[in-house]
């Protein structure tokens, strides 16, 4: 066997969830080649030499590939996957976006947000939201899959791949990079920070989350959110915890006014440590949480952040 | 500009589902069914295209058993114009409805096909890529704005982190996220008129599309169930129990 993995890039650089990803082949077994795509990626390229594990790194530096736009990164990996028999990537943004070109223009199947490998051809996955998970297996020639990074422990860094470029450049005329507005933060990345800290619906404003800032300055969390936060508009989309944002698996899982819908437990109940601080007593947030602490939100934050 | 939307049965988002004693699915007998809300955002999308002027017709179209026609009427209801209904009681994965729809985009060369990003029963998120690979059509998925500008779109689309905006030649695959817009709701007098609306029905078979898949579900199971902990009495008690009893601090 013999599988390719889609390197995430941030800003160019090689992002955490790449190890992850690597980690879910290793499971699968084979030798295990990363794909770098994008302008100016030779340092993405270096770091994923050295994630253990890899056989090959493979370098598409090409301004076709800037911002890995789906149209030619789609059209790349149709070129590469003739080699392989799996094609991973992270179910971030980028790798929902793009695997399913290569496997439409492959007639195979995707299998999404794969979280367990039984072998080979069978994995596992969540389906409605986390409250069932599929076993399926796949007789596709080819098996393209997304991989949820929560369920894999990242591989080490102590590796030395080698580093190969790929001389493919496709053809891109129908789409192109307008603008990018990433929110600047110097908190750790909410998909693997080790403490997520969320605000929901009790937060009452988007002016409130502020209460939450002390409290994952301290703890170097990351700050999330609820849907019906973002719903309300009090913070923009990419904060969003649950089945329609982020799947979080901290060590230490903080929910702040949120009642606990069925769609954001789907998004953090596979953290190891849940705290919830609600008003109402009987939000079903309680349920899941290890520790629970029924009180007002605006009188908890101040005293927690003094105290801790 | 003709936009084509694509909606899809699924079940209540409100409702907590069930797993089939023998493990064999999701036991979907009797429980409430409604129209994906990514599906939804999608109609809305379509409808206000129209009433813009940018749009001349909405058509809705939908792959799934005879009672998916209810969501067709829903669709008719909020503005569509009218409704294809391709019928079948196979499961159908994401490749054979793009493949499905691909047929219709050829059939009826719209300008604009909006989809929901992902349907909240298997949670793929792939229909709208797959069918912009296969008719060679660009695509902006998970958008929070549309905006169609002479023969192209800009789609701004919410990735990790934050927005990317893209400038797609039209025709384009646009797929809908949350922040897109608010839903209306169906009036009365609109679902009455609704049902006077025009519904084609079709079947995979017509299409020539064989919706057989080669991912066969073995089995379906419930999650491991998390246990409700304690609650805490102040804020003192959960720090010590943070630090001690967990050790996460």
């Amino acid at each position: 066997m013999s599988i390719l993995v889609l390197a995430d890039l941030h800003e160019g650089q090689l992002a955490g969830a790449t190890a992850h990803v690597v980690a879910a082949a290793k499971a699968i077994g084979g030798d295990i080649d990363v794909l770098v795509a994008g302008e100016g990626v030779q340092a993405a390229a270096d770091a994923a030499a050295k994630l253990d594990g890899v056989s090959k790194v493979r370098v598409a530096d090409n301004a076709v590939y800037a911002h890995q736009l789906a149209e030619p990164m789609g059209a790349l990996l149709v070129e590469l996957a003739g080699d392989y028999s799996h094609v991973l990537a992270s179910a971030s943004t980028t790798g929902k976006n793009v695997l399913p070109r290569l496997a439409a223009l492959k007639d195979v199947s995707q299998l999404s947000d794969v979280i367990g490998v039984e072998s080979a051809d069978t994995f596992l996955r969540p389906i409605y939201a986390g409250n069932a998970i599929a076993t399926v297996k796949s007789d596709d020639a080819l098996k393209v899959m997304t991989v949820r990074t929560t369920a894999f422990d990242a591989v080490e860094s102590t590796g030395s791949a080698s580093v190969e470029a790929v001389e493919v450049v496709v053809e891109n005329g129908q789409s192109s990079f307008v603008k990018q507005e990433l929110a600047q933060s110097d908190r750790p990345e909410l998909g693997g920070a080790k403490v997520v800290v969320s605000g929901g619906r009790g937060m009452g404003n988007g002016e409130n989350f502020k209460l939450l800032d002390g409290i994952a300055d301290k703890l170097g969390a990351a700050i999330g959110a609820s849907r019906a936060a973002v719903d309300a508009g009090f913070v923009p989309n990419d904060m969003q915890v649950g089945q329609t944002g982020k799947i979080v698996a901290p060590e230490l899982y903080i929910a702040v006014g949120i009642s606990g819908a069925i769609q954001h437990l789907a998004g953090m109940k596979d953290s190891k440590v849940i705290v919830a601080i609600n008003k109402d007593e009987e939000a079903p947030i309680f349920q899941v949480a290890d520790y629970g602490l029924v009180g007002d939100l605006f009188e908890i934050l101040p005293e927690l952040e003094s105290k801790l | 500009m003709k936009v084509l939307v694509a909606v899809k049965r699924v079940i209540d988002y409100n409702v907590k589902i069930r797993v089939k004693a023998d493990n064999s699915d999701v036991d979907l007998t009797n429980v409430k069914m409604a129209m994906n809300p990514f599906c939804e955002i999608a109609v809305e999308e379509a409808v206000r295209l129209k009433e813009k002027g940018v749009a001349t017709e909405v058509v809705a179209v939908t792959v799934g058993p005879k009672a998916a026609q209810e969501q067709l009427r829903t669709a008719l209801a909020l503005g569509a114009d009218r409704a294809i209904h391709i019928e079948t009681d196979e499961r159908v994965e994401s490749l054979a409805v793009a493949k499905l729809l691909a047929k219709v985009v050829d059939e009826e060369q719209p300008g604009l096909v909006i989809l929901g990003k992902q349907a909240i029963d298997t949670d793929n998120n792939q229909t709208g890529q797959m069918l912009a690979a296969l008719t060679n059509l660009p695509q902006g998925t998970f958008a929070s704005e549309v905006a169609v500008d002479g023969d192209k779109v800009n789609v701004t689309r919410e990735i990790d982190g934050g927005l990317q905006t893209v400038a797609l030649s039209l025709p384009a695959i646009v797929t809908t996220d949350l922040r897109l817009n608010e839903p209306r709701y169906a009036k009365l007098p609109d679902i009455m008129k609704a049902k006077k609306k025009p519904l084609d029905a079709k079947t995979p078979a017509d299409y020539g599309v064989e919706v057989a898949s080669k991912v066969s579900l073995l089995k379906v199971e419930s999650p491991a169930e998390r246990k409700g902990g304690v609650k805490v009495a102040s804020v003192d008690e959960l720090i010590d129990k943070l630090k001690n009893e967990a050790k996460v601090l």
